[in-house]
């Protein structure tokens, strides 16, 4: 195994402190500045669309999902219809149904008060809350959505209020944060979760190769979760407790 | 306009519901220990799936690009104990240039 210095926001040196909100937030950062970037962009590529100033910066509020809403552009700027629109969201932000089901044992209150919080769940926050054995902190995850949030509706708003000009982040490599980032969270699951988990990584790449020239964005992602099935198989660990 | 609206507005309910589903069914009980096993695996197997298709993923498309220089330079510097946001600052820095290069 690699020996990589995981010694980031996101070290395992912060994940058991009693302050996992502001832990949690501190890890967020990172991703909230590659947000911020991205919402701009959000928000320069709707007003190019005709797009309603305030319903891009309500869009971003409500739905908070950059894959959905950059989706959503990309349709109805080709002249796709309501349904098609709609359907290219849903799939691509499918995935948060397994991940919902995954943190609601650790969220808190009754089930409304839960599925408050699990508004919270996006991609990053809730795999830098994940504590391995299907665990997960709360508060890391709330904090580290905290930020991100707050990036993504404030560049928004930016990016309405510029119009234009910015051109694409991409050639600056700004879609390097996110694969980068999501690679020293995997390599933390990896050495926690031993065997099993680099099967189950090996398997989900494999399956996403095979499916992304055939299917709709958001299906190889969301086909990915099947590979979590190996941890039926050859329990050496137990299952948490 | 019109259009637009419907869209946001359904597209905004519809993704709260798919993030509220399991905590709505569930409320705080625990998952069944099968259930739990399967979830423990959910995170390697979904941050792999995201990044094979942030890697090579382009409208639909397979594609190999400077975008795996990139990660290949970040995996180096993580390999030599760089910091994370150093690795994430040359991986862009590196499909930046090659993307004025080529």
């Amino acid at each position: 195994m690699l020996d990589i210095n995981l010694r980031s926001p996101m070290s395992t040196d912060e994940r058991h402190t009693s302050d996992g909100f502001a832990a949690g937030m501190r890890a967020g950062m990172p991703f909230a500045l590659a947000t911020i970037l991205l919402g701009i962009y959000f928000g320069v590529l709707s007003q190019s669309l005709g797009w309603d100033a305030a319903a891009s910066v309500l869009f971003s509020i409500l739905t908070f999902s950059g894959s959905a809403q950059f989706a959503v552009a990309a349709v109805l700027g080709a002249g796709g219809g309501t349904m098609v629109a709609i359907l290219a969201a849903v799939i691509l932000n499918a995935r948060f149904l397994p991940m919902g089901i995954a943190v609601a044992p650790y969220l808190k209150g009754g089930r409304w008060r839960r599925a408050l919080e699990a508004q919270a769940v996006i991609d990053s926050s809730w795999a830098l809350a994940s504590r391995g054995n299907g665990r997960f902190d709360r508060a890391y995850l709330l904090g580290a959505t905290a930020p991100q949030a707050v990036a993504w509706m404030g560049g928004t708003a930016v990016g309405v209020l510029i119009g234009d000009g910015i051109g694409d982040p991409n050639r600056l490599g700004l879609d390097m944060v996110f694969p980068v980032l999501f690679l020293t969270l995997l390599i933390g699951e990896l050495k926690a979760g031993g065997r099993r988990a680099m099967v189950a990584a090996a398997l989900a790449a494999i399956v996403a190769i095979a499916l992304l020239p055939i299917t709709a964005p958001g299906i190889p992602v969301l086909a990915c979760c099947a590979a979590a099935m190996v941890g039926l198989y050859g329990r050496s660990t137990g299952a948490g407790s | 306009m019109t259009t637009l609206w419907v869209v946001i507005l359904v597209t905004a309910v519809a993704t709260a519901a798919i993030k509220a589903a399991g905590p709505v069914l569930l409320g705080g009980r625990r998952l069944p220990e099968r259930l739990t096993a399967v979830v423990s695996m959910l995170a390697p197997a979904l941050l792999a799936g995201l990044i094979v298709t942030q890697m090579l993923g382009r409208e639909g498309r397979l594609t190999l690009d400077e975008r795996l220089l990139g990660m290949a330079v970040a995996g180096i510097a993580l390999v030599f104990r760089a910091h994370v946001l150093v690795a994430v600052v040359l991986a862009a820095v590196t499909v930046a240039i090659a993307r004025q290069l080529l």
